[in-house]
C-alpha cells in the first residue's frame, strides 16, 4: 500500500471533531424463550440441524415501544444524566409497532426528554441502530448536542415454519452517546461498508420477511461485515490481537464464529458478545446488545471492536476503547446477563399466542 | 374517540408521574391538585421510584373489551415504596404465581390495543417481579 492509499483508507473513517463516547448503555431481553427444538417438532418432525438453542419471545404487552423505553431507562440509569439534557431520541428498528407514527416520541414522553428533542424512527434492516449511533456521533462530535439517545430494538418476524422462525427473536439495546471525557467508552471511529444487495426484505404490508436462502450468507453478510472489518483494520492500523473483544450482527450462531474467524479473531474475542444462541437474532439490536454484554464486564483499556450488518445490505464498524469512567457502572441497572438469565421456556403453542399468530375475529 | 383522554393521562400513564404535596410531603398518584391527606394544594410533580409491593390481586378470565386477548390475566393494588396504593395489572410473571408482599416493579406496556387494528395503541403502566428477585 503507497502512502496515498494509506490517506485515502483513513479518508473513508468517521472521526468526530470533539471525541465522543458512550455515557450509558442499557440492554433490554423480554423474559419468556422457545427452545429451537419446539420449531422443529412442529415443523421438521424434530429432525435437522438446530442454528441456535433457544430465542427470546416477546410478551402479549410487550413490543419495539415499551422494549425501547426499558433500554432506554437503563441507559440513564447508568448515565447519569437529566434525561431533558437529551437532544435526540432515535430508534432503529424493523418492527416499529406504526407504519406511520414514530416510536421514539412514545419513548421521549416515557423517559421524559420532551418537548426539546429531535425524535426519529431508522430503518436499515439488522443496522438501524449502529446507523442511528453514527448519526449521534456527528451530533455530539460537531457540538450540536451534549448528549443524543440511540436505540436499536426488534421484535422480530420469521413466518411459520421457514427457517427465520428459530432464530426470529427479540430485544435490543440503547446508548446514550456524549462528550468523549466522560465515557465510559470512547468510540475512536466508526466506517461504514453499503451496497445494493437483496439478500433480505419484507414489502410494505407483508407480515413476514423474504430471504435469498444461501444468498444471505457469501455475497451479503460475509462480504459486509469481513470488508468492513478489514477496511477498519487497515485504517486504523491495527490487529485482531489490539481487541480484547469482537462482536459481529449475529442471525445464528455459525455466521459470527466464522466472520470472527475469516477477521483474524479468536473463539475467546467474540464469546462474551455471542449472545444468539441463548436469545436467538434480535435483528437491529443483535450486535449491540452483545456490546452491552461486553461493556457489563469489560476493563478500562480495552478495546472492543463492532460490526454490525443490515440487509439490503451494510455494515458499520466502530471501535471503541474502555475508559475508567466504567466502574461501577454496569451494576447502576439490570445487567444483560441478568436479562438473559430471566427466563422462563414456553411451547408452541404458548407461542403462537404471544406472537399474534391466533386471530380472534 | 378517546384520543384526548388517553393523550391527557400519559405523563402519569407512560412513566408513573404523581405529585408531592409541599406541605405535608405525601406522595400523590394520580395526581389530583389537591392533597387528600392535608386539604391543602399540591401541584408539585412527583417522579415515582416505581417499587413497590403487592398489596392483593385477583386473576380476570372474563376481560372487558380491548383486554381480551391478554385474558387470563392478574389485576393487584399494588402499595407503592412512597405510599400510595395503585390498581394496575402484573405482567411477566412467567409461571410466577402472584402473592401478597411480592417485590414489583413498575414497566410500561401495552395496556390494549384499540378496538379494531386501525385504532391507535395505549400505553401505560404495570408491574412485574422485580428483576433482581427472578434472576
Amino acid at each position: 500500500m503507497t502512502e496515498n492509499d494509506h490517506d485515502h483508507e483513513h479518508a473513508r473513517l468517521l472521526k468526530t471533531e470533539h471525541p465522543v463516547g458512550i455515557v450509558g448503555y442499557g440492554a433490554y431481553v423480554p423474559r419468556y424463550r422457545l427452545p429451537a427444538r419446539e420449531v422443529a417438532r412442529i415443523w421438521t418432525n424434530g429432525t435437522g440441524g438446530l442454528p441456535i438453542e433457544e430465542k427470546s419471545v416477546p410478551g402479549l404487552d410487550e413490543d419495539v415501544a415499551t422494549m425501547s423505553i426499558e433500554a432506554a431507562r437503563n441507559a440513564l440509569a447508568r448515565a447519569q444524566i437529566n434525561p431533558s439534557d437529551l437532544r435526540a431520541v432515535w430508534v432503529g428498528s424493523e418492527s416499529h409497532p406504526y407504519a406511520v407514527k414514530p416510536t421514539s416520541t412514545i419513548v421521549a414522553e416515557a423517559i421524559g426528554a420532551v418537548p426539546s428533542t429531535q425524535a426519529a424512527d431508522w430503518e436499515f434492516a439488522c443496522k438501524a441502530g449502529t446507523e442511528a449511533m453514527v448519526a449521534a456521533m456527528g451530533f455530539v462530535g460537531s457540538q450540536m448536542a451534549r448528549y443524543a439517545l440511540a436505540i436499536g430494538m426488534d421484535t422480530a418476524q420469521g413466518r411459520p415454519g421457514d427457517a427465520l422462525e428459530y432464530t426470529a427473536g427479540a430485544g435490543g439495546a440503547a446508548f446514550i452517546i456524549g462528550p468523549g471525557d466522560d465515557s465510559l467508552a470512547e468510540i475512536e471511529s466508526s466506517y461504514s461498508f453499503v451496497t445494493d444487495t437483496p439478500d433480505f426484505w419484507r414489502r410494505q404490508y407483508a407480515i413476514y420477511p423474504e430471504h435469498g436462502q444461501r444468498f444471505t450468507g457469501e455475497p451479503a453478510y460475509f462480504k459486509h461485515i469481513t470488508s468492513a472489518g478489514e477496511a477498519m483494520f487497515e485504517a486504523t492500523n491495527t490487529k485482531p490481537e489490539d481487541y480484547a473483544y469482537a462482536v459481529f450482527h449475529q442471525p445464528n450462531t455459525k455466521f459470527p464464529q466464522r466472520a470472527g474467524q475469516m477477521l483474524g479473531f479468536k473463539p475467546e474475542q467474540i464469546a462474551t458478545g455471542l449472545l444468539v444462541p441463548r436469545i436467538g437474532n434480535t435483528y437491529s439490536g443483535a450486535a449491540i446488545i452483545g456490546l452491552t454484554a461486553i461493556l457489563d464486564v469489560a476493563k478500562p483499556g480495552e478495546r472492543i471492536m463492532m460490526v454490525s450488518f443490515g440487509s439490503g445490505a451494510g455494515s458499520d464498524a466502530m471501535v471503541l476503547r474502555v475508559t475508567d469512567k466504567i466502574a461501577g457502572k454496569p451494576q447502576l441497572a439490570t445487567t444483560t446477563e441478568e436479562y438473559i438469565a430471566r427466563r422462563t421456556e414456553i411451547d408452541y403453542a404458548e407461542y403462537v399466542r404471544m406472537r399474534g399468530k391466533l386471530t380472534m375475529k | 374517540m378517546d384520543i384526548p383522554r388517553h393523550w391527557r393521562l400519559k405523563k402519569q400513564r407512560y412513566a408513573l408521574v404523581g405529585e408531592v404535596c409541599e406541605h405535608c410531603d405525601a406522595k400523590l398518584f394520580p395526581p389530583r391538585d389537591i392533597c387528600p391527606e392535608c386539604g391543602e394544594e399540591a401541584k408539585t410533580l412527583f417522579q415515582f421510584s416505581g417499587k413497590g409491593e403487592v398489596y392483593s390481586y385477583t386473576a380476570v378470565y372474563e376481560a372487558p373489551e380491548g383486554y381480551a386477548e391478554q385474558a387470563p390475566y392478574t389485576l393487584a393494588m399494588v402499595k407503592l415504596d412512597e405510599g400510595p396504593l395503585i390498581t394496575a395489572q402484573l405482567t411477566d410473571l412467567g409461571a410466577q404465581k402472584p402473592a401478597i408482599g411480592m417485590p414489583v416493579e413498575m414497566v410500561t406496556r401495552l395496556l390494549r390495543s384499540a378496538t379494531d387494528e386501525r385504532g391507535m395503541l395505549i400505553y401505560g403502566y404495570k408491574f412485574r417481579p422485580a428483576v433482581a428477585q427472578v434472576a
